[in-house]
C-alpha cells in the first residue's frame, strides 16, 4: 500500500504538533519516523491510523481518501508502546479479536480464525503462550502478542508507536531483528515511531527525522549522518560540537582546524557554524594551533579526549584507543573533521524559530 | 523458611491481647448483639407465628413493593452510572467538574431532604403539581415518587467505583479494538465491559443494598398507605409503632437477611478483584 501525506496540519489548542507534514511512503517499505519527544511523530502515527484527525491536508491510500474513512473501516495494525493487550482474554483470544468482531457475513469460520491464529503463534515463536493470559507474560512477549493481534486482520498498513522503548537492550536487539524477519515475510507496508537512532537505522529503510511539527530530512543512516539537512539533524545526529568558522570557496577555516577532509560546499563566503560529532574528529600534532589536550580518560574501547582553548571553550574528542596517536596532556593539536556540516549563521538562527515554508520535500536528499 | 517474627517473645503478650480484646467486645456489642437479638425477637413466639407475620398481606405487599423498587432503581443506575463514568474518564467537555461533583452530591445530602425536595418539586403544592394532576400523573404518594428518590439516593454507588478503574485503565485498549475493527458496540461489551465488571458487580451490591434500606427520603414521599406505597423499612416502623413487635422483628429479619448476603456478595467481589 503507498500512503501519500500532503500539508498536513494539526493543532492541540495553541500548540501546532504538525506543521505540515509531506511525505510519500511506498509498498512493502519499512520507514522509521525519528525525533526527539514532542516532534509530533506519535500524532502523525494515530493520524494514519485514525485514532486523530488533522487539522488541515490529505491521506490518501492506495488512491483512496482515508480522512473519509473511520479507524475501524482502515485495516490498520496498531501496535501500542504499552501494548494495550485485552487482560481478560488469553493470547489466542488477543490475537484472534480483529477476526472474530468482523461483521457476520465476512467473518472467517472458528476454524479458519484457530488456524490463523496457530500459524501466527508460530510466526511469533510464541505457540507454547497460547493459553496464558497478558499478566503472565514478560515485556517482550507481550510486544510480540501485540503483534500478533496487529498483523491477525492482515492489515493494509503496520503502524508501532515506540515498539520497543519500554524493554531492556538485549531483548530490544533480538526483537528488532526478529521484526525485521516478520517483515519481510509478510511484506506489509510498516511505519514506526522512535526516538532511538540505532533503533531507526537498523531497522528501517528510510528514516524520516522530525523535529517541532516538520519533516527535518528524509534518507539512510549515512546520508543523515554525512550530511545533515539542518542545524537540527546535525544536532540530532549528535553532533554536539559547534564552532565559529569562516567559509572561503566553500571551505570551513578557523585556527587549529584542518577541514580538508570534508567537502567543498557550494555556500557564500562568510561567518558559519561548523558541527561535528566527537567521535569523527582525528588530532594531529600542530605546535601552532590553540587546542591543547587538557584531559584524557579511557573506557577500553574509546579514548575520550577534551581539548582546550585558551577562552576556555572545551572539544570533546573520542578516538578508538588501538588506532588512536599517543597523546600528551598539554601538548597542542590541530582538529581534522572526517565528516560534518557546515551551516550559514542566518540559517541556524531560523532554525529556532517557525519557518513560514516548513515543508521539506524528499529532494532534499 | 524462617517465620516472621511479629511479637518480641521476651515482651508480655499483655497488649496486642487487650486490643484484640476490646475490638471483639466492642464488635459484639454494637453489631452483633443487636443483630442477634432481631432474629432472636422474630421467633421468640415460634416459627409459627414468625411466619404468620411474614405472610401477612401487608408485609408481603412491603416486601414485593421493594423488591420492585430495587429491580427498577438497580439496573437505571447501572446504566447511568456506566454512562457518567465513561464521559469523565474518556473525554473533556465544559462542566464535566461539575458532573463529577454532582454525582457525589446525594452521599452527602441527608436523604430525607432529598424527599423534601422531590415533594415540593412534584407534590400537589409543588412546582410541577398542577401539570403533573392536569394530566392525570401521581408521582408523590406512588411507586414513581418512591423509584425517584431511592434513584437519587444511590445514584453515586456505581459511577464511584467504575470511574477510578476506566481513568486508570485509560482508553488505549479501546482504541487497538477500535483499529482491529471492531464497532463501538463490540467494543463496549468486549473490551470496556470485562475490564470493569468486577467494579460494576461490587457497586451494583451496595446500590442494592442501599435501595432496599432506604427510609429517610422514601419516608417523605411514600404516604406510608399500608399495603399499597409501604417499602420495608417504612414498614419495619409502622408495626413497630403498632405495638405488633414480633411482627416488625420478622420483618426487620428479612432486611437483615438481604443486608447479609449482600455483605458475603460484596466480600466475595472484593476477594475476586484483588485476586
Amino acid at each position: 500500500m503507498t500512503i501519500a501525506i500532503s500539508s498536513l496540519t494539526k493543532s492541540f489548542g495553541p500548540t501546532a504538533v504538525l506543521r505540515g507534514i509531506d511525505l510519500s511512503i511506498n509498498d512493502g517499505e519499512l520507514v522509521a519516523l525519528l525525533g526527539p519527544s514532542g516532534s509530533g511523530k506519535t500524532t502523525l502515527l494515530k493520524i494514519i491510523a485514525g485514532l486523530d484527525w488533522p487539522d488541515a491536508g490529505g491521506l490518501v491510500v492506495n488512491g483512496q481518501n482515508w480522512l473519509d474513512l473511520p479507524a475501524q473501516k482502515r485495516r490498520i495494525g496498531f501496535v501500542f508502546q504499552h501494548y494495550a493487550l485485552f487482560p481478560h482474554m488469553t493470547v489466542r483470544d488477543n490475537i484472534a479479536f480483529g477476526l472474530s468482531v468482523r461483521p457476520r457475513a465476512e467473518r472467517p469460520g472458528k476454524s479458519v480464525i484457530a488456524a490463523k491464529v496457530t500459524e501466527l503463534l508460530a510466526l511469533l515463536q510464541i505457540p507454547h503462550l497460547a493459553d496464558r493470559y497478558p499478566t503472565q507474560l514478560s515485556g517482550g512477549q507481550r510486544q510480540r502478542v501485540a503483534l500478533g493481534r496487529a498483523l491477525a486482520i492482515e492489515p493494509a498498513v503496520l503502524l508501532l508507536d515506540e515498539p520497543f522503548g519500554a524493554l531492556d537492550a538485549a531483548i530490544r536487539r533480538d526483537l528488532r531483528r526478529w521484526l525485521r524477519e516478520v517483515h519481510q515475510q509478510t511484506g506489509s507496508t510498516t511505519l514506526f515511531v522512535t526516538h532511538d537512532q540505532e533503533e531507526a537505522f537498523e531497522l528501517a529503510d528510510r528514516v524520516v527525522v522530525m523535529g517541532e511539527g516538520r519533516i527535518e530530512q528524509i534518507g539512510s543512516a549515512d546520508q543523515i549522518h554525512d550530511r545533515p539537512a539542518s542545524p537540527f539533524v546535525a544536532r540530532f545526529m549528535g553532533a554536539v560540537v559547534e564552532l565559529p568558522v569562516t567559509l572561503r570557496a566553500g571551505r570551513a577555516e578557523a585556527a587549529g582546524l584542518d577541514a580538508r577532509a570534508l567537502e567543498r560546499r557550494a555556500m557564500a563566503d562568510g561567518p558559519a557554524q561548523l558541527f561535528l560529532r566527537p567521535d569523527a574528529i582525528a588530532l594531529e600534532a600542530d605546535p601552532a594551533s590553540p587546542w591543547v589536550l587538557a584531559h584524557k580518560s579511557s573506557n577500553g574501547a574509546m579514548i575520550r579526549a577534551s581539548m582546550r582553548r585558551a577562552d576556555g571553550t572545551e572539544v570533546p574528542v573520542d578516538l578508538l584507543r588501538h588506532s588512536a596517536p599517543d597523546l600528551t596532556l598539554g601538548t597542542a593539536y590541530r582538529l581534522r573533521p572526517l565528516t560534518g556540516a557546515v551551516f550559514a549563521l542566518d540559517g541556524i538562527a531560523q532554525s529556532d524559530a517557525p519557518r513560514p515554508l516548513p515543508i521539506l520535500k524528499e529532494k532534499r536528499q | 523458611m524462617q517465620a516472621v517474627a511479629t511479637v518480641n517473645p521476651n515482651q508480655s503478650a499483655l497488649a496486642p491481647r487487650l486490643l484484640i480484646g476490646v475490638a471483639v467486645a466492642v464488635t459484639l456489642l454494637i453489631v452483633v448483639a443487636p443483630l442477634a437479638y432481631i432474629f432472636a425477637r422474630a421467633f421468640a413466639e415460634g416459627w409459627r407465628v414468625y411466619a404468620a407475620n411474614l405472610m401477612h398481606p401487608a408485609t408481603v405487599h412491603a416486601i414485593w413493593l421493594t423488591s420492585i423498587v430495587a429491580l427498577i432503581v438497580v439496573p437505571i443506575n447501572i446504566a447511568f452510572g456506566i454512562a457518567a463514568a465513561w464521559a469523565i474518564a474518556r473525554f473533556r467537555f465544559w462542566g464535566r467538574g461539575i458532573l463529577v461533583t454532582a454525582i457525589e452530591i446525594p452521599f452527602s445530602i441527608s436523604p430525607i431532604i432529598a424527599g423534601i425536595c422531590y415533594l415540593l418539586l412534584y407534590g400537589r403544592q409543588g412546582l410541577l403539581g398542577p401539570w403533573l394532576q392536569a394530566n392525570d400523573l401521581q408521582v408523590m404518594f406512588a411507586l414513581p415518587g418512591i423509584v425517584l428518590v431511592t434513584m437519587f439516593v444511590t445514584a453515586p454507588f456505581v459511577a464511584r467505583e467504575v470511574l477510578p478503574l476506566m481513568q486508570a485503565q485509560g482508553s488505549e485498549q479501546e482504541q487497538a479494538a477500535v483499529t482491529l475493527g471492531a464497532s463501538g458496540w463490540q467494543v463496549f461489551t468486549r473490551v470496556t465491559l470485562p475490564n470493569i465488571r468486577w467494579a460494576l458487580l461490587y457497586g451494583a451490591v451496595l446500590c442494592t443494598a442501599r435501595a432496599v434500606g432506604e427510609f429517610g427520603g422514601v419516608s417523605v414521599v411514600s404516604g406510608n398507605i399500608r399495603g399499597q406505597t409501604n417499602t420495608l423499612p417504612l414498614h419495619v416502623e409502622l408495626l413497630f409503632n403498632d405495638l405488633n413487635a414480633t411482627g416488625a422483628f420478622a420483618a426487620a429479619s428479612v432486611l437483615t437477611l438481604l443486608a447479609l448476603v449482600a455483605l458475603v456478595v460484596k466480600a466475595a467481589l472484593e476477594a475476586r478483584r484483588g485476586a
